[in-house]
Order: structure tokens, then C-alpha cells, then sequence
């Protein structure tokens, strides 16, 4: 049960007790997390789950596969520590991660 | 926000469309009582994993849920599962439930979501022929998708091909018999059409096009479909998937117009003005459709819920979102961005006819108005801003691979 820490552009912190095994997408949106969609539901079809990962966390999460590289290609305003948060998985290993909401998602 | 604290909305449909409707409220801040009733038992879950991972068992059922039972809990959504809404007294503001109880509200959401449409033929009770809606319809169906089996599917759309992707997957032997002349004959153009028919006959599924299903036959349970052209095919299971009925019978009774749906405006309104209705069963204008429509995405459950619920609260915005679709069959990932009614040419950038991607783009007097990508997701991203910017591309450019979409969008 790692806590994640998602912070909106304004500054305004959620911090979210996750469940190993779901998503981080998941975690936000069952917690009502503004500014965190996930319209497809976690297959990775839509974007809308677009977050900044902070450091040391985004190195320790590894690659994103191709298909997510594609989408956040096209996300809103897409920076070098952008993911898709439907595509992380939660561990306790993310304990304390920082994902950074970005100011739009459509 | 503190006027509406005492007040009591109550959303009837607990679909995406419902839980985003109750998730929007608090997260706009409403601090009042929200009742989410729903037909099924379930809390508000994800229903596109039903035809795909949930049908080919790698998705758990707690996995589809939107908002768990303690996260309703948490955000004071009174969940009420298994009850349907019987009557809505418009004047008294109450709903009447089918188990006998009685909700007063200052505030209504209709996102009442539809129904499977039943193919009305002899045999259609036969044990073992399926309709595919909900949990409860799959449940039914896994046990039958065994490797070796027959599995008939009668419907050339979405819910059939993802179905009959999966049942390959598992080793059943697969017949797709669709009415029209092509499959997804709704949704896309003959060139799209033509990709998935030899996708899905690469794989080993017999496709046929432009017969009609006459009967189902059997002992009890289903053993034979007789086709239209005099053929019969012997099966083991039959799934159906044939379209939505939009549930407007309650809105109906209510006095509140339909017409293909729930009659609403931009903001999801009724002419209610205590009365809301967003997703699957709502008519509403769409400036991608050209006028009124009815759409059957989660993208419009989800956005047009969020516009529902910001009227409930009496604020804006208007629903002007750009609809978009996806379909996971195989190993391809379709994705399709805007609506393509009414195109006047179509310029493709890949080769459907022999690859596994491409994309096609409709264009209308030189305006992209859609997109269908296959394992081209950048494509869908850019043709996405692409039709919400009104944007008339290059159709060369549109058509050379080697220029990335993302050079056309307008700065």
C-alpha cells in the first residue's frame, strides 16, 4: 500500500494510499483526483491519464513500450518525464512518488 | 456550494456515464446527498474490457470497477444496485424503485444507459444462444468458450469482432455472419471494412457478409443456425450482438421528449430544468455529427456526463467534445477520431490491403471531419486536434507516411 503523491498545476497536493497491483491511473481516479481521466480504462487508447514523474522515481519505473511512447507523442504539452499512468503499475517500491498533473489532458 | 448541501441529487443508470456524473459532483465540490441507483449489482464498472480482456478471462471482475464499494463509501455516493426505476413524478420531484422504494430529489441524472437488441427469430431462447450487455452476460458465456468449440456470432460490429478476436484466441472454431454487405458497415468506409474482414479471415474465422440469420435450431439448446441462403451452420453457442436499444421508456412515460434517445441540449439538459441525461441513451446536438446525435462511446458517457453534472450545478461548460473510439482486436489497436458521416474522399496513409497499419482520413470539401487509425496511435492524436481545429490538411501530406501528422497541426 504505497502512498503517491499527485500534485495539480495550482500546487494543490492528493496524497493517495494505492493498491499493489492496480494502476496509478487507477489509484487516482478511484480517489477522485482532479485532472487524471483515464477514459479507456487503462488500454492505453486515449492519453487523458498524462502525468510528470518526478526523479528517482521515473528512472526507477524503466521504459515506457512503444505504444505508450506513441500516445504521450501526442498528449497535451508532452515533456522528457511524461507517462501514462494507466501503464504503471503499483509496488511498494513507488512508495513517496511524485506524479505532477499536467494543465490539461484533452 | 453550502445552498446545495441539504439538496439531494439522484443519478438513475449507475454505467461510466452514472459514476462520472457522481465523481464530477464531488469533485466540483457539491457536498449534498448523491443516490446512484443501478439495475445490476455491481458498482459502476468499465464495460469495453467485457467483449475483450474480461470475455478471455485475464481481467478480473474487481478489476472493471469504476469506483469500488469503499470508494463510493468514502465520497458519500449511496450506492443502490439491483433496483431499476420504475416511475418519475416530474411535479412531486420523486422515483419511484422496483423494490417498492421512493426517492425525492432536487436534482436528476438520466444516464440509463441501453439494452442488447434482441434479434427476434425462432430459436432466439434456445439455451446457449447469448446476448453480451453486462457482467452477468459474460459469466454466462465464458464457460462455453472453450478450445474446439463452435461459436457462431450473428453481428459484423464492434462487440462481434472483439468476440470473435478472442474466441480465436482460445481455440474456438468462429463464423461471423453479418447482414450488410461488410462488417463495421455502420462506423466505417468499405476500405476499413475490407481490412478487418481479412484480418479476421487470416486468423481463421469464417466472415460472411450480406446473409441474414434466419432461425436458431436445436434440442433445448442451440446446434444449428439457418442462414438466409439456405445454409445452415452447425454451432455449439451463438453470441448476438447486433446493436443497442437506448432505454428511454422511463424518460417516455415522464413526458420528457425522445426521440432516438432522450431529448437534451448542449448542456445535457432536458426541458426539465431539475432533469439531466448524458451517454448511451441521450440525443443530443453534436457539431462533429452536423446536428443531433446519439452516441454509443465511453468518451461520450464520460465527457458528456461531466457536462450533465456541471449543469446540475448550474454551471458550464457546453458538450463540445470531439467523439473518439477505440477497438482492441488481436494484436491492433483501432482508434478512431471523429465522426466520418457524410465524407466526400478519403486518403489513406499506410496500405490496408496487405499491412497491419494504416490509417484512413475522411475529408468533407477538404476539412478532416475523422480518422480510423490501426496501430497508428500517433496518427490518432494528432488527427484528433487536427478535426477539433477545423483543419483542412494537405491530402498529399495526409497520405505520405514520412511526414509525421504532428508537422499539420496548425501552431
Amino acid at each position: 500500500m504505497p502512498t503517491i503523491r499527485f500534485i495539480e498545476p495550482s500546487g494543490t497536493e492528493h496524497v493517495v494510499e494505492a493498491e499493489n497491483g492496480q494502476t496509478v491511473m487507477e489509484a487516482a481516479t478511484g480517489n477522485l483526483v482532479p485532472g487524471i481521466v483515464g477514459e479507456c480504462g487503462g488500454s492505453c487508447s486515449c492519453a487523458t491519464c498524462h502525468v510528470y514523474i518526478d526523479q528517482p522515481w521515473f528512472e526507477k519505473l524503466g521504459t515506457p513500450d512503444e505504444m505508450e511512447e506513441m500516445m504521450l507523442e501526442g498528449a497535451v504539452e508532452p515533456a522528457e518525464q511524461s507517462r501514462l499512468c494507466c501503464q504503471i503499475e503499483v509496488a511498494d517500491d513507488l512508495e513517496g512518488m511524485v506524479a505532477r498533473i499536467p494543465a490539461g489532458q484533452l | 456550494m453550502t445552498e446545495s448541501a441539504s439538496e439531494h441529487y439522484v443519478i438513475l443508470g449507475a454505467g461510466q456515464a452514472g459514476a462520472e456524473v457522481a465523481a464530477s459532483l464531488r469533485k466540483k465540490g457539491f457536498e449534498g446527498r448523491i443516490t446512484l441507483v443501478g439495475e445490476e449489482p455491481q458498482p459502476p464498472y468499465r464495460r469495453p474490457p467485457l467483449s475483450k480482456a474480461f470475455l478471455s478471462g485475464e481481467a478480473e471482475e474487481a478489476s472493471l470497477f469504476v469506483l469500488k464499494p469503499e470508494q463510493l463509501e468514502k465520497q458519500r455516493i449511496d450506492f443502490i444496485g439491483g433496483a431499476r426505476a420504475t416511475a418519475i413524478d416530474r411535479d412531486g420531484k420523486t422515483v419511484s424503485l422496483d423494490d417498492g422504494r421512493e426517492l425525492s430529489y432536487d436534482k436528476l441524472a438520466l444516464t440509463l444507459g441501453g439494452r442488447a437488441r434482441p434479434l427476434p427469430i425462432p430459436g432466439a431462447d434456445l439455451a446457449n444462444v447469448f446476448m453480451l450487455r453486462n457482467i452477468a452476460d459474460v459469466e454466462a458465456i465464458r464457460p462455453n468458450m472453450v478450445e474446439g468449440r463452435r461459436l457462431c456470432i450473428v453481428g459484423g460490429g464492434f462487440i462481434g469482432l472483439e468476440v470473435a478476436a478472442v474466441a480465436r484466441k482460445l481455440g474456438l472454431e468462429v463464423t461471423v455472419v453479418e447482414t450488410m454487405e461488410r462488417v463495421l458497415a455502420r462506423v466505417t468506409a468499405p476500405v476499413v471494412s475490407r481490412f478487418f474482414e481479412r484480418i479476421h479471415r487470416e486468423a481463421g474465422v469464417d466472415v460472411r457478409t450480406g446473409v441474414a440469420v434466419e432461425a436458431f435450431e436445436g434440442e433445448g439448446a442451440v446446434q444449428r443456425v439457418k442462414l438466409g441462403d439456405g445454409s445452415t451452420l452447425d454451432t455449439d453457442l451463438v453470441i448476438v450482438g447486433i446493436g443497442l436499444i437506448p432505454h428511454v421508456d422511463l424518460a417516455k412515460a415522464a413526458g420528457l421528449e425522445c426521440d432516438n434517445g432522450i431529448v437534451v441540449d448542449e448542456y445535457a439538459r432536458t426541458a426539465d430544468p431539475d432533469i439531466v441525461a448524458a451517454g448511451d441513451c441521450a440525443n443530443h446536438p453534436n457539431r462533429f455529427a452536423g446536428g443531433r446525435t446519439r452516441l454509443e462511446s465511453v468518451q461520450n458517457a464520460m465527457e458528456q456526463a461531466r457536462v450533465a453534472a456541471a449543469s446540475m450545478l448550474g454551471e458550464g461548460p457546453a458538450y463540445e467534445n470531439i467523439p473518439w473510439f477505440w477497438s482492441d482486436q488481436y494484436e491492433l489497436k483501432l482508434q478512431m477520431a471523429g465522426l466520418s458521416g457524410g465524407y466526400d474522399d478519403i486518403v489513406l496513409r499506410g496500405d490496408p490491403e496487405s499491412g497491419r497499419q494504416f490509417s484512413a482520413f475522411y475529408l468533407r470539401e477538404g476539412r478532416l471531419i475523422a480518422a480510423d487509425c490501426v496501430s497508428r496511435p500517433q496518427d490518432f492524436m494528432f488527427a484528433k486536434k487536427l478535426i477539433a481545429a477545423d483543419a483542412s490538411p494537405d491530402a498529399a501530406k495526409l497520405a505520405d507516411a514520412e511526414v509525421p501528422l504532428k508537422e499539420l497541426v496548425p501552431a
